[in-house]
């Protein structure tokens, strides 16, 4: 079981893989759209990642919910 | 004739033999190749195991995660427009962009990119496929991009005519322009498709040199050793301005984009007719669209790609509409055949030959074809007074487009 700032981490390594976000910038509270720039296709991309990283699934209808690292922090370790 | 007078105030590429328009020039006037052994491990499986790759890889210039999102001919598009744009002094210049088109163009696309999300599609399933894949693949994503980063809002127009393209990308711009359309156009082509699948079909046509052994000697137009062109990959950019636009700006002037002449073959998809007549029409419209005469051309950068049905051709066409005096050049000798980029990279070799009064060499001319009855630069580059100069291109589907650059 990852920890929620295990799961930050790795999240901030795809961001930085994905998008250029700089993994200092990448804490629970921050937007992806808003605050980390992500645009909606990288966005995609972070969720594939995360996806194979973590070993969960994240369905298309469920991403609209994750507007912050938070969220999907959440998710994910509720679903892992 | 028009009564609008279009110039060129920027320059910009990048190619085999450099990673600018500065570093290209010297090379060409160098005789340098730019032709190696393919660094890619794929090529021991296939026939033609030679190429000429980019000198300076698009990764070195534009940051990694916008290349994830860029397919390598936008890359390099985008390269090669950036450096003409900030040649031109534009940058700063308050240009009012609803006056800014672009016309940019490439021969076969983003074939990269569809070949190798492909690879992952069958590998991995749809899920891993990049959501980037289809405006990398498209063929308007290498203009778009420019007129995206350059904030044009006159046009956007990408035009596909084989070998043809980035020569008809600046017919384009220069209509574009005395129409009213647009005060400043960034014209261009690009091609970045080194890969086993489009290397495989055409060494089936037999259209590639196979001299793997000595690389450098692989492209020799007109010579009659020659075996088939050689495959190059790159990018070149013009700015063509309305010449009062640029004059009133202070503008650095190259040359005169005088003219353009535009015709199709109509006769075979692959094959050039073997007279050139349709390549000859072309060049008779260029230089009536110049309001020059034949005897005007001192220098034609000619297509010759190295092929043993095409140079010859070009020869019965630049007689036919030029005549016997111009001093001809085939640079492809040294850059190999970049394909829908060709034509902007010649028109880049045709303007700097103009402004240093220099014919670039033909390299590997050392058995010239018997029916060779022009003078080429073979070997060195020639000093010579050019006041007026002519690039052809052709492409695959019977496309002809020349055109006429003169001393500013």
């Amino acid at each position: 079981m990852a920890t929620r700032e295990e799961i930050t981490s790795g999240l901030a390594e795809i961001l930085e893989e994905v998008a250029g976000v700089n993994p200092d910038d990448v804490a629970e509270g921050k937007s992806f759209t808003d605050d980390l720039d992500v645009d909606s296709l990288s966005m995609v991309e972070v969720v594939v990642a995360a996806e194979e990283k973590f070993g969960v699934k994240i369905p298309d209808n469920e991403v609209q919910n994750l507007k912050t690292v938070g969220d999907a922090v959440s998710y994910i370790e509720a679903n892992h | 004739m028009s009564n609008v007078d279009v110039v060129v105030t920027g320059l910009g590429a990048t190619t085999p033999l450099g990673g600018d328009v500065a570093s290209t020039w010297d090379a060409m006037l160098a005789g340098r190749s730019g032709v190696g052994r393919l660094t890619l491990e794929w090529a021991d499986q296939l026939t033609v195991k030679i190429g000429a790759q980019l000198k300076v890889d698009p990764s070195e210039v534009i940051e990694r995660v916008r290349m994830r999102r860029l397919d390598r001919s936008e890359a390099i598009a985008l390269i090669a427009a950036k450096q003409a744009w900030a040649d031109a002094g534009l940058e700063d210049s308050g240009l009012d962009r609803e006056r800014l088109a672009v016309s940019f163009g490439s021969g076969i696309g983003g074939a990269l990119t569809l070949l190798n999300q492909d690879d992952i599609l069958e590998e991995s399933g749809q899920r891993k496929v990049s959501p980037h894949t289809v405006p990398m693949l498209m063929p308007n994503g290498p203009a778009a991009w420019v007129g995206i980063e350059l904030k044009a809002q006159a046009g956007v127009h990408a035009m596909a005519s084989a070998c043809a393209t980035g020569a008809e990308a600046m017919s384009l711009g220069l209509d574009i322009i005395r129409s009213g359309r647009a005060d400043v156009v960034v014209a261009g082509g690009t091609e970045a498709v080194i890969h086993p699948l489009p290397y495989a079909g055409f060494a089936n046509m037999r259209a590639m040199s196979t001299r793997n052994d000595e690389p450098e000697k692989a492209s020799r137009p007109w010579d009659k050793g020659r075996d088939g062109f050689v495959f190059g990959e790159g990018a070149g950019a013009l700015v063509l301005e309305r010449a009062d636009h640029a004059k009133a700006r202070g503008a650095r002037i190259y040359a005169r984009l005088a003219g353009a002449g535009i015709t199709s073959d109509g006769y075979d998809i692959v094959q050039p007719d073997p007279e050139c007549k349709g390549g000859a029409r072309a060049m008779s419209r260029a230089i009536r669209d110049a309001g020059l005469t034949g005897a005007d051309i001192a220098h034609v950068n000619a297509h010759a790609t190295s092929t043993p049905a095409g140079d010859m051709g070009e020869i019965i066409g630049i007689k036919a509409a030029v005549g016997t005096h111009p001093v001809i050049t085939s640079t492809k000798s040294m850059s190999g055949h970049l394909l829908g980029a060709a034509g902007a990279l010649e028109s880049i070799a045709t303007i700097l030959a103009i402004r240093d009064s220099v014919v670039p060499p033909t390299i590997n001319l050392d058995d010239p074809d018997d029916k060779l009855d022009l003078d080429v630069a073979a070997h060195k580059a020639r000093q010579l007074d050019i006041p007026a100069a002519m690039n052809n291109s052709f492409g695959f589907g019977g496309h002809n487009v020349a055109l006429v650059f003169t001393r500013a």
